[in-house]
C-alpha cells in the first residue's frame, strides 16, 4: 500500500514541474503590467520603473523564472502585491475557509442528491424520478451567484433569519483559537458553542447555495449507475433468493454502484474548491477562489503561480485518495491497473 | 411491508444526513455595538504605509486616520457637508506655523507623543519626511508636487522646532505638507526593524501602524477586516467619539446595500449610483453627495494622430456626445454636469466650471463635413474595465450618437490592471478616463493635464505653446501673489483648453457616502476617504 502510494507520488512530479513552468509562463503572457499597476494614477514613467526594478521585472525571463523556482524551493511563492501578504500565508488562511464552505456544500448536496437518486432510480419515470429531474436541471441551471442573492435576499433581506453574509464569523465574534483552520471543528475543539453556533449560521447559506449547484452531477450520476447495477444480473439473482429490497438496494446494488459516484464527487469537490468565487463574492467569503480571481485582475502573478500550484497538488492528492477509496469500496479494483 | 422497511430506513438515513438544519439561524449577540462603528466597503488596504510600493487607495484611508501630520484643514459647510477648507490650515502635530520668505518653522506640540509613548521630536519629523522624498515611486512624485524634493531642505532646528527650506517659491509646497503622503512616523521604533536591504523599515509599516494618528491597526487580514482601535493619547485634535472601527469588505455591491438598509452596516460608499439614487429616494440613511475636487471624467482624443489632429473633428465629437443621456441614463443625476454653459457666460476663475458644449447632431455634421470626413471614419473607444459600471453604459451612448455623425466605434474594454499602461503608450485615438488632482488649483490640474511637458496625464498628447504660456505663467503668478495676472492666465489657459478641445469634459463625478441616521459627522476630504475621528454615532 505505502509503495503503492509512493510511487503515485513520484509519478505526479513531472506533472507538478509542468504546471510550474505553464502557470509561469502563462502569468507573464498576461496584457497586464504590474509595475504600472501598482505605481498608483499619479506615477510617472520613472516611479513605474523603480516599481519594475523592486519587483525584479526589470530581469529577462529565465532569470525571474530561476528566482522563482529558487525561492519555491524554499518554500516561499512570493508576496502578493494585492493584499500585501505573503502568499504562502495568504493561502495557508484561506485554503481552510474555501476548503470548510465545500466540504459543508458537498455534505449538504450530497445528504439531498443520494437518496434523490437513488429513489429515482428504483422507481424510474414516477413522481420522484421526476422531482429529481426538475431539482437537478434548476440546480444546475440556476447560476451560483443568483441562488447566493436569493438566499440572502430572502432569508437575510426579508425575513431576517440569517446573519449579515459578513464573511466567516460576524463582526463581534473573534474566531476560535486556530487549530484545523475550520471554524465549525476549531469551535468545537475549543469548547465555545456560542462560537460554533455563529459560524455555523454564517457558513449556512453559502453551503447551502453551493449544495444547490453540485446538486445535478451528483444525483444524475447516482441514478444512472444504480440504474444500470439494478438492472445487472446479481441484483436479479438478490432479488430471486427473498433477499429485502432494503438489502438488495443498500446493500448490493448501492455499493457496487458508488465508484463513478466517488469519482464524481472527487470532481465536483477540486472543481468547487476553485470555482466557488462566485459564493465567495456574494457572501463576502475570505476564501482562496476569489484571492485568485482578484490577483489574476491586477496581474498579481505570485498569487496566481500559488494558487494553480496549491490547486494542482491538491488534484494529485484528491485523485490519489480517490483510487485508494476504489480499493476499499470494490476490492476488484487494483491501483496498479 | 419490504417497501415500507425500504422507506423507513431510507427516511432514517436522510434525516441523519440532513444534519440539524433548525435553531441555527440565531442573530448574534451585539455587544459594544455602540462603540464600534461597522463600515463597509468594495476593497481594503494592501498595505496600510502609504510610502509603501503600491499602497492602493483603501491603504491612504488608514494611513491618514492612524498617522499625524504637521499640519491639516479646517473645515467649511458647502450645501451642508463638511468639506475641506482648501485654504485654511489647521495645526496637528505642529502647535505654531510661522511661514517665511523662502522656509517654514514649525513648533511640535510639546505633550504629543507615539502611540508607544515615545514623545514626538523633530528628528522624528525629519526623518518622516526624508523617507517621503527618497523611497520613490507615488510619495516622493506627490512631495514632488509641492516643490518638496530633496532631505536637504527639512532641518532639525532644535529637539521641538523643525523647518521646511523651499527649493523654489511655490504656492503648493504648504498644501502639500498637509496631503496623506508627508505622515509623522516613529523612527525610533522603525528603525529597530529596518534592515540593510529595507533601510526605512517599510516591511514593518507595511502591517504596523507606528503613529501618533488618533487610530492605531489593531488587526488586519487583507482582504477581509481591518480593525481600528482610538488612541486616547492623541493629542493632534479633540478625542474622536468612536472607540473601535470595524472594517469588512464586501465585494457584492447588492450585499452592501442589504446591509445598509437592514442596519447593520454603519456607512458605506462605492455603490452604483442607481442604489444610491434609490436609497436616497427611501429616505431610511442618510446620503451625502460631493462633487470630487478638482475631478473631471472626460472623454479623450489623441491629438497626434489623425484624424483627431484635426481641430473640427474633435469639434464635431464634443457635439455629439449625448451628454445629457449620461447623466440620466449612467449617472442618474448624480454628477456635476460639464457642459451646457450658457453662451454669454463669462469664463472663472475657476476649475473645473462647464463647457459651452451641448448635444448638437447637426452642427457636429457639417463639422465632419468641413473636416474632410463628410462620410465619417472608423476608430476605437477604449475605457478602463475596472470602472465598468459607469464607463461601459457611457461608451455605448457615445458609440451610438457618434455613429450618426459617421463615427463608427469598436469598443475597447480594457482589464484595470492594464489600462494605466495602454494610457502611457499614448497611442488610444479615443477613450474615457477621469482625472483628478489632490491639490485643488486649477493650474495644477492644467499643469498635468495640458502642458507640454507631456506628464503621463496629458494622456491626449496635447502639445501648445499658448497653453504652456498660460500655465507657466499662472504658477509664477500664483507664487508670487499677483492676483491680476494669475486671473488672466487662467481664463487664458481654460478658454484655450475649451477651443482646442483635445479633451471634451462630461461631468464632475461625485462622492457617495451612505450611513445610518445615527451616524453623523461626515466630512468630505481631498482624498475622498473616510476620516473616523470626525464620525460620531447615537
Amino acid at each position: 500500500m505505502l509503495t503503492v502510494i509512493l510511487k503515485r507520488l513520484l509519478v505526479a512530479i513531472p506533472s507538478l514541474i509542468g504546471v510550474v513552468i505553464v502557470t509561469f509562463l502563462l502569468t507573464r503572457a498576461l496584457p497586464g503590467d504590474p509595475a504600472a499597476y501598482f505605481a498608483g494614477p499619479a506615477a510617472t514613467k520613472e516611479a513605474i520603473q523603480e516599481i519594475r526594478v523592486k519587483l525584479g521585472l526589470d530581469k529577462s525571463l529565465p532569470q525571474q523564472f530561476v528566482r522563482y523556482v529558487r525561492d519555491l524551493a524554499h518554500g516561499d511563492l512570493g508576496q502578493s502585491l494585492t493584499t500585501g501578504q505573503p502568499v504562502v500565508t495568504e493561502i495557508r488562511n484561506r485554503l481552510p475557509a474555501s476548503a470548510e464552505l465545500t466540504l459543508l456544500g458537498l455534505i449538504v448536496s450530497v445528504a439531498i442528491a443520494l437518496p434523490l437518486g437513488i429513489f429515482a432510480a428504483t422507481k424510474p419515470n414516477s413522481w420522484i424520478d421526476h422531482t429529481c429531474r426538475i431539482v437537478t436541471t434548476a440546480g444546475v441551471s440556476l447560476p451560483v451567484f443568483f441562488t447566493g442573492l436569493i438566499l440572502v435576499y430572502v432569508f437575510y433581506y426579508l425575513l431576517g433569519w440569517a446573519p449579515a453574509p459578513l464573511g466567516r464569523i460576524d463582526v463581534f465574534f473573534s474566531p476560535p483559537p486556530s487549530v484545523t483552520g475550520f471554524y465549525l471543528i476549531d469551535s468545537l475543539i475549543a469548547g465555545d458553542l456560542s462560537t460554533f453556533r455563529a459560524a455555523l449560521s454564517q457558513i449556512f447559506l453559502p453551503a447551502l447555495t453551493l449544495g444547490i449547484f453540485s446538486l445535478a452531477p451528483i444525483a444524475r450520476m447516482t441514478r444512472a449507475s444504480m440504474l444500470a447495477v439494478l438492472a445487472s444480473d446479481f441484483v436479479r439473482t438478490a432479488r430471486a433468493s427473498g433477499l429485502t429490497t432494503f438489502t438488495v438496494v443498500v446493500t448490493y446494488a448501492f455499493r457496487n454502484a458508488m465508484l463513478p459516484v466517488i469519482t464524481t464527487l472527487g470532481m465536483v469537490f477540486s472543481f468547487l474548491l476553485g470555482a466557488n468565487v462566485l459564493v465567495e463574492k456574494v457572501f463576502a467569503w475570505p476564501g482562496i477562489g476569489s484571492y485568485a480571481v482578484e490577483a489574476l485582475i491586477s496581474s498579481d502573478f505570485a498569487p496566481v503561480q500559488g494558487f494553480v500550484l496549491t490547486m494542482a497538488i491538491m488534484y494529485v492528492l484528491l485523485n490519489l485518495l480517490i483510487d485508494l477509496l476504489y480499493g476499499v469500496i470494490d476490492p476488484r479494483v487494483r491501483l496498479e491497473a | 411491508m419490504k417497501r415500507r422497511d425500504f422507506l423507513k430506513s431510507a427516511s432514517a438515513l436522510a434525516a441523519t444526513t440532513a444534519v440539524s438544519a433548525p435553531a441555527i439561524f440565531s442573530p448574534a449577540k451585539a455587544q459594544g455595538r455602540q462603540e464600534t462603528l461597522l463600515v463597509i466597503s468594495e476593497s481594503g488596504p494592501n498595505n496600510i504605509d502609504i510610502h509603501g510600493v503600491g499602497t492602493n487607495v483603501p491603504g491612504y484611508e488608514v494611513s491618514w486616520n492612524c498617522y499625524d501630520r504637521l499640519i491639516s484643514h479646517e473645515m467649511k459647510d458647502v450645501n451642508g457637508t463638511a468639506y475641506y477648507n482648501k485654504d485654511k490650515f489647521k495645526m496637528e502635530l505642529a502647535d505654531d506655523m510661522n511661514v517665511g520668505d523662502m522656509s517654514a518653522t514649525f513648533k511640535l506640540k510639546k505633550n504629543a507623543v507615539f502611540q508607544d509613548g515615545t514623545p514626538v521630536t523633530a528628528k522624528d519629523v525629519k526623518w518622516s519626511l526624508d523617507r517621503a522624498v527618497s523611497v520613490g515611486g507615488f510619495p516622493t512624485f506627490q512631495m514632488g508636487a509641492g516643490s518638496l524634493t530633496k532631505p536637504e531642505q527639512f532641518v532639525v532646528v532644535d529637539d521641538n522646532t523643525f523647518r521646511v527650506d523651499f527649493a523654489k517659491k511655490d504656492r503648493l509646497t504648504i498644501p502639500d505638507l498637509a496631503v496623506i503622503v508627508p505622515c509623522i512616523i516613529n523612527s525610533e521604533l522603525v528603525k529597530t526593524h529596518a534592515t540593510e536591504k529595507d533601510p526605512w523599515g517599510m516591511e514593518y509599516t507595511k502591517q504596523n501602524t507606528a503613529g501618533s494618528g488618533a487610530y492605531r491597526v489593531v488587526q488586519w487580514t487583507a482582504g477581509t477586516e481591518v480593525i481600528l482601535e482610538r488612541n486616547d493619547k492623541w493629542v493632534g485634535g479633540p478625542l474622536p467619539k468612536i472607540k473601535r472601527i470595524v472594517w469588512r469588505m464586501v465585494p457584492s455591491a447588492g450585499n452592501r446595500r442589504a446591509l445598509l438598509e437592514r442596519g447593520d452596516a454603519d456607512i458605506s460608499y462605492e455603490l452604483p449610483n442607481k442604489d444610491f439614487v434609490e436609497l436616497k429616494e427611501a429616505g431610511k440613511l442618510n446620503i451625502v453627495s460631493t462633487p470630487f475636487s478638482n475631478g473631471i471624467l472626460y472623454l479623450g482624443m489623441n491629438v497626434k494622430n489623425p484624424p483627431f489632429d484635426n481641430l473640427k473633428v474633435r469639434q464635431a465629437v464634443a457635439l455629439a456626445v449625448p451628454y445629457q443621456k449620461i447623466m440620466d441614463a449612467v449617472q442618474y443625476g448624480l454628477a456635476k454636469p460639464m457642459f451646457g454653459a450658457p453662451a454669454d457666460k463669462p469664463t472663472e476663475v475657476a476649475w473645473p466650471q462647464p463647457t459651452k458644449f451641448n448635444t448638437d447632431i447637426e452642427k457636429a455634421k457639417k463639422l465632419m463635413a468641413e473636416a474632410g470626413y463628410p462620410n465619417g471614419f472608423e476608430t476605437t473607444l477604449s475605457f478602463d474595465l475596472g470602472f465598468a459600471t459607469v464607463n461601459e453604459p457611457s461608451a455605448v451612448l457615445i458609440q451610438e450618437s457618434l455613429n450618426l455623425i459617421g463615427i463608427k466605434t469598436t469598443i475597447n474594454k480594457i482589464p484595470g490592471s492594464n489600462f494605466r499602461t495602454e494610457l502611457n503608450k499614448k497611442v488610444l485615438p479615443l477613450y474615457i478616463n477621469v482625472f483628478s488632482g489632490w491639490l485643488d488649483y486649477p493650474e495644477y490640474f492644467f499643469i498635468w493635464c495640458y502642458h507640454g511637458k507631456n506628464s503621463i496625464f496629458n494622456t491626449m498628447s496635447y502639445q501648445s505653446k499658448d497653453m504652456d504660456a498660460f500655465i507657466d505663467g499662472a504658477v509664477n503668478a500664483a507664487a508670487i501673489g499677483d492676483k491680476a495676472n494669475y486671473e488672466k492666465d487662467v481664463k487664458g489657459f481654460v478658454d484655450l483648453a475649451f477651443a482646442d478641445v483635445p479633451r471634451v469634459p462630461i461631468f464632475q463625478p461625485y462622492v457617495n457616502v451612505a450611513m445610518q441616521k445615527n451616524v453623523s459627522g461626515y466630512q468630505y476630504w481631498f482624498h475622498r476617504r473616510l476620516d473616523y475621528r470626525a464620525l460620531v454615532k447615537g
